[in-house]
């Protein structure tokens, strides 16, 4: 990294006042410009991997204290809409992929649609996410807010849960724990869901500026930095679905 | 023609992209904030003069020296080199025209100016009472203070250094001037990324740790709090996961600075340099496998107590290193003494005090006797004080020509670096002898045998504010009739002194080109011996 950067640096110096019009005055070259900020993107991500792990490490601590409440708070989830989300994502990246794709190549329709798609798969998570929040505040499960833990000291009481799963009743104490699971439910996918909304935020902007053909004039970094950020947003969802969702849902 | 003069009116400062005008908007704002600090430590160190609590209340002394330690850590000691120095220093050195993303550096600002604006509302609407560690579940269930608009007020904080850590990084690695080989670059950059790295990877941690802590205290839920099933130790683990690498964030700039001090004013190159460098990495390394020496009392397991107190001893290593070597570029050098090096000085010597007591404070038998006492207050006031402060104003004094274009009076900045070293001492060494007598900081009152030695303390104190408050005359005095600096007024190798003073917008005519090793002074006579003929 360390000498490729002085090579760039002197190769430069000959055309030193022909610059494109999006080179910031402090770059010697495009090149340097590009490869600065995206090497910034990347340290940040690195920040953000460290913000969700301290998350992530509450988790694991109460996973392994309060293990029957979080199985059955695990229930209370539902796979068909878990699942459809991570599936709404995950394309969500592929067009955003594409989007990164057309910017290179200078396609600006392909870009304009991508991006296109890609917000409204974003709004299309959000809007998933909220229809299981909602039923949360039905079922009394968000925590400090009225939060019941019937559906876990009498699971019969939740006849469509308990036919799936027929889970045996959790003592109070056990029960009350499932309000930690919740709290971590709501706090790992609300961090989740403020990224989402940042980033479904930027797309719109970045929709309006895309069909004035502010990306594929060549200086596509924007785009390309956007889109770590959105494999990132992904990829943290990734994490979260398995440990929320999945593991341990049948014992 | 200069960064100061190419634009005028309170506009160009506040949009300002340059490096430079940052680094003095920063300046002005952590002197502001450094002097509140003060003034709350002042109030401290006043009540403590008689062993009853009769100047304030309890509880308005618990939220005095909390709001001491929140303001000093947050909005002082983590941003006071980096941000002041750092950013106008750090571009020039390694030969760029700015840092790699100057909006983010001007938003790094705006969001500290938030966060202390946040900061004065939590101390204007009654202030918060947990200490600066913000400990569970005390600031989640049992305190009605303000700890979500402090918390939030750190929070932003946070961020603000991360983009600064950020910025440090990209510039060092995508920035450097042709030749400015990762070895020639000056130790300050060294320990500014090795900082970095402990910012960007550490504050989100405290960042998250504070989310939960309001979300707690807003739903009622128990993350933290052990009565409603959370786990107090939990916090401790994510607070200090960040705030004991903090103090390597706080610590690292001051020695960066201290480097180029010393090699400026011995007129040698660093001794042993690549060690001086690696050892600032290897300081970040360890940095972050040391937090649990913080908790040897709040019940982990004496085998993970064992291994953080190796650790502990081993994190000692690399500073030592630093001390040797500093001490080796004096020896034989042609040592002159002003001002900065007179800081320099008192930083080597309280720095080491500092840093021994910590090993000390590490051995897990002496930490059960010793934490909680004023040991660890002397202790980390050694370190934080005697050494980030001594370095920052050392570098201060070191780069107030370069920033300014003007000299401070010599004699009597030296007169001010001697009653702060005096000063210094009078205040924090008493509180080591009353901490192995036992004396137990965070309380207003103590009994009546402490009261000589927590006089001293005061007397001390009341000579260190004197200490603080001359360089603000003086160095305000300077700006309008200090002496015409030049370029390089103290011969120093740095690019940062190869251009005028103050600096161009752009920091040089053209990209300097590094065709020598650092601190070569071999080079400076060189170039000298060349310029002569062209001025005849």
């Amino acid at each position: 990294m360390s000498d490729s950067q002085v090579i760039v640096h002197g190769a430069e110096k000959a055309g030193h006042h022909e610059h494109p019009s999006y080179q910031r005055h402090h770059f010697e070259t495009t090149a340097q410009q590009f490869d600065a900020t995206n090497f910034a993107m990347w340290i940040f991500l690195l920040t953000e991997i460290m913000f969700f792990g301290g998350l992530f490490m509450a988790y694991l601590i109460f996973r392994n204290w309060y293990y029957p409440a979080f199985v059955e708070g695990s229930h209370q989830l539902s796979m068909f809409w878990g699942t459809m989300n991570t599936t709404v994502l995950i394309v969500s990246s592929f067009t955003m992929a594409m989007g990164v794709w057309c910017a290179e190549k200078k396609l600006k329709n392909g870009l304009v649609w991508s991006l296109i798609l890609t917000f409204l798969l974003g709004l299309g998570f959000l809007g998933i996410k909220s229809i299981e929040w909602t039923e949360k505040v039905e079922k009394h499960h968000v925590p400090g807010f009225h939060y019941s833990i019937q559906a876990f000291t009498n699971p019969a009481s939740d006849p469509e849960v308990y036919k799936e799963y027929h889970d045996n009743p959790l003592p109070p104490d056990m029960a009350a724990h499932t309000q930690v699971y919740f709290f971590l439910y709501f706090a790992m996918t609300g961090m989740h869901a403020l990224h989402m909304v940042i980033g479904v935020g930027i797309l719109a902007v970045m929709i309006f500026l895309a069909r004035a053909g502010a990306y594929t004039n060549g200086h596509f970094t924007f785009v390309e930095n956007f889109g770590l950020y959105w494999h990132f947003v992904d990829i943290i969802w990734i994490f979260l679905y398995p440990l929320l969702y999945l593991i341990s849902r049948h014992t | 023609m200069n960064y100061l003069s190419k634009e005028k009116g309170l506009l160009s400062w506040l949009l300002t992209g340059d490096h430079k005008r940052i680094a003095i908007l920063y300046l002005i704002s952590i002197t502001f904030f450094f002097f509140i600090g003060g003034a709350l430590a002042g109030l401290i160190r006043l009540e403590l003069l008689t062993p009853q609590p009769d100047l304030m209340a309890a509880d308005t002394y618990n939220k005095v020296f909390s709001m001491h330690g929140i303001i000093m850590v947050f909005l002082f000691l983590v941003p006071s080199v980096p941000a002041t120095i750092g950013n106008f220093c750090l571009p020039m050195m390694v030969g760029a025209k700015d840092l790699a993303l100057p909006k983010i550096n001007l938003l790094s600002w705006y969001l500290y100016v938030a966060a202390g604006v946040l900061m004065l509302y939590t101390m204007i609407a009654g202030g918060v009472d947990t200490g600066w560690t913000f400990t569970t579940p005390l600031s989640t269930h049992y305190l009605n203070s303000h700890v979500i608009s402090a918390g939030m007020a750190a929070f932003i904080a946070g961020f603000s250094s991360i983009f600064t850590g950020l910025n440090f990084i990209v510039t060092t690695h995508k920035m450097r001037a042709p030749g400015m080989t990762w070895f020639r670059l000056p130790l300050f950059v060294w320990s500014h990324y090795a900082a970095s790295i402990l910012m960007i990877l550490g504050t989100p941690v405290l960042a998250i740790s504070l989310v939960l802590i309001m979300l707690e205290r807003v739903a009622g839920i128990g993350v933290f709090d052990p009565a409603k099933g959370g786990d107090p130790l939990l916090f401790q683990h994510l607070f200090w996961f960040y705030s004991h690498p903090a103090v390597y964030i706080m610590i690292l700039p001051g020695m960066g600075v201290i480097s180029e001090v010393v090699s400026t004013f011995a007129r040698k190159r660093v001794f042993g340099y690549t060690a001086v460098a690696f050892s600032s990495v290897a300081i970040a390394v360890f940095a972050f496998f040391v937090w649990e020496h913080h908790m040897f009392i709040m019940g982990v397991s004496n085998y993970s107590t064992l291994v953080f107190s190796l650790l502990t001893m081993l994190v000692a290593v690399p500073s030592a290193i630093k001390i040797f070597n500093w001490t080796f570029t004096l020896y034989q050098g042609s040592i002159t003494f002003e001002t900065p090096m007179l800081y320099a000085f008192g930083f080597m010597g309280l720095f080491t005090i500092g840093g021994l007591t910590g090993v000390f404070l590490g051995t897990t038998g002496a930490d059960i006797h010793l934490t909680e006492t004023y040991f660890i207050v002397a202790h980390f006031h050694f370190v934080m004080v005697g050494g980030m402060l001594m370095a920052f104003l050392s570098g201060i004094h070191f780069w107030w020509p370069k920033m300014t274009g003007r000299m401070y009076p010599e004699k009597i900045s030296q007169l001010a670096a001697l009653i702060t070293f005096l000063g210094f001492n009078l205040t924090f060494f008493p509180q080591f002898i009353l901490g192995m007598m036992g004396m137990p900081r965070r309380y207003a009152a103590y009994p009546p045998e402490f009261q000589t030695l927590n006089v001293f303390s005061t007397a001390g104190a009341t000579v260190l504010g004197v200490g603080y408050l001359l360089p603000i005359l003086y160095l305000t005095w300077s700006l309008k009739y200090g002496e015409i600096a030049g370029g390089n007024p103290w011969q120093a190798t740095g690019l940062e002194w190869q251009t005028q003073s103050p600096p161009l917008t752009e920091n040089f005519p053209e990209i300097p080109i590094m065709d020598h090793e650092a601190y070569d002074y071999e080079w400076l006579e060189r170039q000298r011996e060349k310029e002569v003929p062209s001025v005849g």
